[in-house]
């Protein structure tokens, strides 16, 4: 599904990837740990498009195509996506209107036909359930005053609505406390399926205790260095990251 | 011979054909006009808004088209079927064209209200926004006072429709010159919603210096709203003056979304304890389009409230203007006076000139005032497209979540749909 090929990117000049190689099958949950400034986050923007950071090198097909080619809302088009680390709020704009708009958009770009009235409110209502969140929070504005868990939750909701083929989710357990990140996992595995995958970044493992992992990466300095197991996080949890600098330094 | 001696001439030939009650008027504004003359970019009030090249141009002035077919019911609002409609073709009143509906709702010539049973309002608050508009443009106005219109609310009534003033000039025979004039007495705790519009008939350029000069009672509650979408051949100078003397309430909402170069003054003088009032802007341009918006809240009592908060949305090399004063007078204690000025610039040859103004001679009271200018937010832009809302869509979903805090201030449905309308189109949407 997705194949990340000796990835190089950075931004304003300053390369933070460092050759990324990474295979993602359908069906399949990938945890990408590291410490700090490994470059977790820049992965994510890179994938999800952003323009701040330029690649340099390397390639990334998704389910058969050349995601870097694409513009952001095309990759969210061809089934990609990514649920911020700090979502973004926008006084003014309701999470029901946006939803509307990229919903439509989205389907649009998947040759389906725009859903009325009736049958959006139908999807959201069951979206609603499934990641059980509440219809107020949607009419608000977008984030606006919500509270850190409230933001992840609507994150997870609105990935429920564009059902994506891969989720990245970024650092989703970021200033939560354990029942948020709960509610928050939850909401995560109610959307998952054989079909799809996700792609959890994380610094901490407390996460994947509620969103089991296939396989662990440990991201370090702009490179996997490590991969193994669910048992991995266990393992790195139990010692930290300060062994990665001594085996670098040894390799 | 200058396009101001032409001006001149033809406010002097009015002023002469016309024998009424307002000829007293209209000659000192003549005299004052004389004095002021057209103001320069040097006088501080219009230092980013160039009128004096209206001046250089040749204009038709006091063209009567009072036998104008049917062409200004293109700028009708919506539902008008119900509404009053007040209809002034090339500044000068259409009765004929015109519908008062309401009871309670008197329209009457100008002339005939100061010769009449109205005869005190008039004098005391006719040409009053002149005592804070010391620039000719207003005096301008008031020399050619023919055809202007008293409107007044009676006692106690609530207007349940809305009264609908149309300013259209018609342009057909060349440039035109409009100065429509209206003198609102909202009387002792009556209500009523007035809307101004603004529509150009032909293929020339078009100028509007419009005054309208209201008086709120005691107990006395005002919606006023002006739309402004004309054309890029079309300047308007509208000068919008509240004298609140007695307790009263008073809601603003100026849309600015079209015009070559419009100058908007709207005074709030607040003459009572306990007044009551909100002014509310949008200006949403582009191409060379040139918005000002000047506004006045002056506090002579104590316990008054005024909020204000206007935005900006810029694009093309137009320009935007915002000039918030604020005045507290010495006796005007425990005031609460607030004011805020938002703008996005979409271009690099857009501008942005805001300038908040507090005078406080009072020492107990609240104001506060601020101004932004920045541009569209590249991280929600791209929030909103990683979602799959393509980079266009994402824009416009921005541009109407800017805005709609002002557009909420429109508490008429109709008139609310139809701005929105007018906002969606703009953003292509």
């Amino acid at each position: 599904m997705l194949q990340i090929k000796d990835l190089h990117a950075g931004i304003e000049g300053k390369e933070i990837l460092k050759g990324i190689n990474l295979t993602i099958r359908p069906g399949e949950v990938h945890a990408i740990m590291g410490p700090n400034g490994s470059g977790k986050s820049t992965l994510a923007s890179v994938l999800a498009g952003r323009s701040d950071y330029e690649v340099t090198g390397g390639s990334v097909e998704f389910l058969g195509k050349d995601l870097l080619d694409l513009a952001p809302e095309a990759r969210a088009g061809e089934g990609l996506f990514l649920a911020f680390q700090y979502p973004v709020e926008i006084p003014g704009l309701s999470t029901i209107n946006f939803m509307k708009t990229a919903v439509n958009e989205v389907r649009k770009y998947r040759g389906q036909d725009a859903l009325d009235a009736a049958e959006f409110l139908k999807l959201m209502k069951e979206k609603m359930s499934l990641v059980n969140i509440d219809k107020n929070l949607l009419t608000r504005s977008l984030n606006e005053g919500f509270s850190g868990g409230e933001k992840k939750r609507n994150e997870v909701f609105q990935m429920a609505m564009l059902e994506p083929k891969l989720a990245i989710l970024d650092e989703t357990d970021s200033g939560l406390d354990i029942d948020a990140i709960r509610i928050a996992a939850a909401g995560v595995n109610a959307i998952r399926s054989k079909e799809n995958a996700t792609l959890v970044i994380t610094h901490y493992q407390r996460l994947l205790d509620y969103i089991v992992p296939d396989f662990v990466h440990v991201l370090y300095n702009g490179r996997i260095v490590k991969s193994g197991g669910k048992e991995l996080a266990l393992e790195l949890e139990e010692t930290g990251y300060s062994f990665l600098k001594n085996e670098m330094n040894i390799a | 011979m200058s396009t101001i001696t032409t001006i001149k001439d033809k406010a002097q030939q009015l002023g002469t054909a016309t024998l009424d009650a307002l000829q007293p008027v209209r000659t000192a504004a003549l005299a004052s006009f004389d004095q002021l003359g057209v103001p320069a970019v040097k006088h501080e009030e219009w230092k980013y808004t160039r009128i004096s090249q209206l001046f250089n141009q040749s204009w038709q002035l006091g063209v009567d088209h009072s036998n104008t077919d049917a062409d200004w019911q293109a700028f009708r609002l919506p539902e008008f079927e119900t509404a009053n409609e007040l209809v002034f073709i090339n500044g000068v009143y259409n009765e004929a064209a015109s519908t008062v509906r309401s009871a309670g709702l008197v329209v009457l010539p100008l002339e005939e209200a100061a010769a009449g049973e109205y005869a005190q309002i008039v004098s005391k608050h006719l040409g009053h926004s002149g005592k804070y508009l010391k620039d000719g443009i207003n005096a301008l106005n008031a020399s050619f006072m023919v055809g202007a219109v008293f409107i007044g609310v009676k006692r106690s009534t609530e207007i349940e429709h809305p009264v609908y003033i149309y300013n259209i000039t018609d342009g057909r025979t060349g440039n035109v010159f409009a100065q429509p004039r209206t003198l609102v007495h909202v009387a002792a705790n009556a209500g009523v919603v007035l809307v101004e519009t603004y529509g150009s008939i032909g293929v020339a350029d078009h100028f509007t210096n419009q005054v309208m000069e209201l008086v709120v009672e005691q107990d006395a509650r005002v919606e006023y709203y002006k739309i402004q979408n004309d054309t890029s051949r079309s300047s308007l100078v509208s000068t919008t003056h509240f004298r609140q003397v007695g307790k009263s309430y008073v809601h603003a909402v100026t849309i600015s979304l079209n015009g070559a170069m419009v100058r908007n003054n709207l005074n709030m003088v607040m003459e009572a304890e306990h007044c009551d009032s909100n002014m509310y802007g949008l200006y949403f341009t582009s191409d060379s389009c040139h918005v000002d918006n000047h506004t006045i809240v002056d506090n002579a009592k104590p316990n008054c409230l005024s909020n204000e908060y206007y935005k900006g949305i810029l694009d093309g090399s137009s320009t935007g203007v915002f000039n918030g004063k604020i005045f507290v007078q010495q006796d005007a204690q425990k005031i609460n006076a607030f004011q805020s000025n938002k703008n996005i610039l979409l271009s690099d040859d857009a501008n942005v000139y805001t300038k908040p103004q507090l005078e406080i001679f009072a020492d107990d009271v609240k104001c506060s005032h601020g101004c932004t200018v920045g541009r569209l937010d590249e991280e929600g832009l791209f929030y909103l497209r990683s979602r799959g809302v393509t980079e266009a869509s994402a824009k416009s979903l921005l541009l109407h979540a800017f805005a709609i805090d002002i557009l909420d201030q429109i508490r008429h449905d109709a008139l609310r749909a139809y701005v929105d309308q007018l906002i969606s189109e703009r953003l292509g949407t």
